[in-house]
């Protein structure tokens, strides 16, 4: 037929390919993407986050079968998932544990990224899709812990929304134009639901097939930074650093699906509460408006955000204003900016440090706390190594890379306890050096003695 | 040659490489994007204002009466106002003196902040009459429902010179028995003192003032 596509297919799948490009995506995704092959532990937490997507869209799906989204029975509707809907508590745990299993594994993710350079040049979009789905996961992880109407699900999105009360000036309508009501309330969980179930998700799985699409134009780092395909080439111009992702990798995932699925199993069974961390005890308390529960404190996955929310208090937006300060002098004497920036930038960071003294530390700790979240989008600029992976940085990069990580967990912990002296000043430590990490990283990154980077990876054959 | 110029090589490629900018084409496109995005952003205004209240959530405001005739001294009642908790106390004379040796300690002591206090509750005891304490049960900072500590000295975590007051469980502000918050504190006002009046020396109702018609 005149105009019909020439392929090499045949029968069936001959058909289709001259109408839809089966066999191309087929290849330039899987069987003829090159990955390079000294893979690590590391690289297994990327499709175990698309296998936690599917858990949860699928238990998700069927959650809602028996769910009612009102503010009257929506509590009652998940006890009657848990206790009346056959193997719906399974289902329901499932998602419980899913939700934080994806952190879990997303943090993972995010941490092999950060150790190995994943974000330099040119893989700045694939980081930067990946904050991004980042950002929407933690929206449907608030937007979904409304949705069981328990006391923390109240008093927890109560705080959130209340947030955005303090941005100066729009600050008290914008909240509540979010809650759709004076207070959380029927309208809110309705708006609520809608953005768990199909908004965020929708654009969820775009961002998912952006980063995938965007990884897969400039090829995976691996574990020593090393360009692939740079290396040298068979015949056919492949890499032989790389081999084909499928079956290569797909087999080896299996692998870390196996031992992820242990795990998954284990907790969903065994201890889907773990220990009040993944299902807090006052969500199973029905919502009161009028009675916030003696201790209120976020899911895990939000905590060392949280701290840095509380570390911001009047007493220390004094020494954020001072770091500003600076800030602001270093950069003018010793920066790097060229023309008018090189006064523009530290005219911002002083107007920054004077705001810092004259808007509410309740405004201040919303900004810490988003802050945090954004600086990460901005990760690739802020790295100025001479090389991408943590195996050729020197070793006093490794200990930054050490204490940050603890920190985090540090953090994360502070942020689970009830507020207290001693506790606010280990997190407005730890707020500081979560800050400075990022905020220093032009300068420290690029200090010390490197170690010379190998032409090839690094790989032994078992 | 323009765009307008069809153009028929010798070959199949009828479109030529390079084709020089035609101006008039070029005011249509940016016509038509700049109408489309108009139309796109008016079409975004109904559904953006259904996120606002609906009639229905701006209805249910009603004033609600109380009686306070029967609240012991030095307890608290808790009633419901809006969807909020509204506490109304019935301060005691040694809990009215607290107030006092709070004075320096908390950050706002003549509630001078605007938005919080109206103005016949702008005094010390950030009310109409001294005993008789009403205030929104919300912490200014994030909106958690501080918990009732009126037990005096430092239990719990709270300073040694402690007169009685409110804990808020969420951040750690701490509010004194007339909801000043202390200072350094994560909250940024006192509590809210809510319109009111009295009806009878016993009963009050909440949502209606001078300035506030129900």
């Amino acid at each position: 037929m005149a105009g019909e596509k020439h392929v090499e297919t045949t029968g069936l799948l001959g058909w289709v390919d001259r109408r839809f490009p089966a066999t191309a995506t087929w290849k330039a995704h899987l069987s003829e993407y090159y990955a390079p092959k000294n893979f690590n532990f590391w690289y297994f937490f990327g499709s175990l986050a698309l296998l936690v997507l599917v858990i949860q869209i699928t238990t998700g799906i069927f959650l809602v079968m028996h769910y009612k989204p009102d503010a009257e029975r929506a509590f009652q509707s998940v006890e009657y998932i848990m206790r009346e809907v056959p193997g719906g508590w399974l289902i329901r745990y499932m998602h419980s544990t899913g939700a934080s299993m994806f952190f879990v594994v997303v943090y993972m993710h995010m941490l092999r990224g950060l150790f190995y350079g994943s974000y330099r040049k040119p893989r700045e979009l694939v980081w930067i899709f990946g904050v991004a789905i980042f950002l929407c996961l933690m929206g449907e992880a608030f937007f979904g812990y409304l949705l069981p109407w328990g006391q923390m699900s109240y008093w927890g999105a109560q705080v959130i929304v209340n947030l955005f009360s303090a941005i100066p000036f729009i600050g008290p309508d914008l909240a509540i134009f979010i809650r759709g009501d004076y207070v959380v309330s029927d309208a809110t969980l309705n708006r609520f639901f809608a953005f768990h179930v199909i908004a965020i998700p929708l654009v969820l799985v775009g961002l998912v097939a952006a980063h995938l699409v965007a990884l897969h134009e400039v090829g995976s780092n691996n574990p020593d930074g090393v360009e692939i395909k740079q290396g040298p080439k068979d015949r056919f111009g492949r890499p032989l650093d790389g081999v084909p992702f499928h079956p290569y990798y797909t087999v080896h995932d299996i692998v870390g699906v196996a031992g992820f699925l242990i795990v998954f199993a284990a907790i969903v069974f065994f201890g889907p509460e773990m220990g009040g961390y993944f299902l807090e005890y006052n969500n199973f308390i029905p919502a009161d408006s009028l009675k916030t529960p003696p201790h209120i404190a976020p899911v895990w996955y939000f905590t060392p955000f949280y701290s840095m929310l509380r570390a911001t208090t009047d007493d220390f937006t004094w020494v954020l204003s001072g770091a500003a300060l600076l800030g602001a002098i270093a950069l003018f004497f010793k920066g790097n900016f060229k023309g008018v920036w090189r006064v523009i930038v530290p005219v911002i960071l002083v107007a920054v440090a004077v705001l810092l003294r004259v808007l509410d530390a309740k405004f201040w700790g919303v900004v810490a706390m988003g802050g945090t979240v954004v600086i990460l989008f901005f990760l690739p600029w802020l790295d100025h190594s001479p090389v991408k992976s943590i195996r050729y940085r020197p070793d006093w990069h490794k200990v930054l890379y050490a204490i940050f990580m603890i920190n985090f967990v540090v953090l994360g912990y502070v942020g689970t306890q009830p507020p207290s002296p001693a506790l606010n000043l280990t997190s407005q430590i730890g707020t500081l050096y979560y800050l400075a990490f990022f905020l220093l990283m032009p300068v420290w990154s690029r200090l010390g003695t490197f170690k010379p980077v190998p032409d090839r990876v690094v790989f032994h054959a078992h | 040659m323009s765009q307008n110029t069809m153009v028929h090589g010798d070959d199949e490629g009828a479109v030529p490489t390079n084709l020089p900018p035609d101006p008039s084409r070029r005011f249509w496109v940016t016509t038509a994007c700049a109408l489309g995005g108009v139309a796109g952003v008016a079409t975004a205004v109904p559904f953006i204002s259904t996120f606002a209240p609906s009639a229905k959530a701006r209805a249910a405001g009603a004033p609600v009466e109380v009686n306070v005739g029967d609240i012991p001294v030095g307890q608290m009642i808790t009633v419901e106002w809006r969807g909020k908790p509204v506490w109304i106390i019935h301060r005691s004379k040694e809990q009215l003196e607290g107030l006092k040796v709070n004075d320096p300690l908390v950050a706002d002591p003549q509630s001078k902040r605007p938005g919080f206090t109206p103005a016949y509750a702008e005094n010390e005891y950030r009310s109409r009459k001294p005993e008789l304490f009403v205030c929104v049960g919300i912490c200014t900072h994030l909106g958690c429902s501080p918990t009732a500590h009126f037990e005096t000295g430092g239990a719990g975590g709270l300073p040694s010179n402690w007169e009685g007051g409110f804990l808020c469980p969420c951040h750690g502000s701490t509010f004194d028995l007339a909801g000043r918050v202390f200072k350094n504190k994560p909250a940024p006002d006192n509590l809210e003192v809510p319109p009111y009046q009295y009806l009878t020396d016993a009963r009050i109702v909440i949502g209606v003032d001078e300035d506030n018609k129900a």
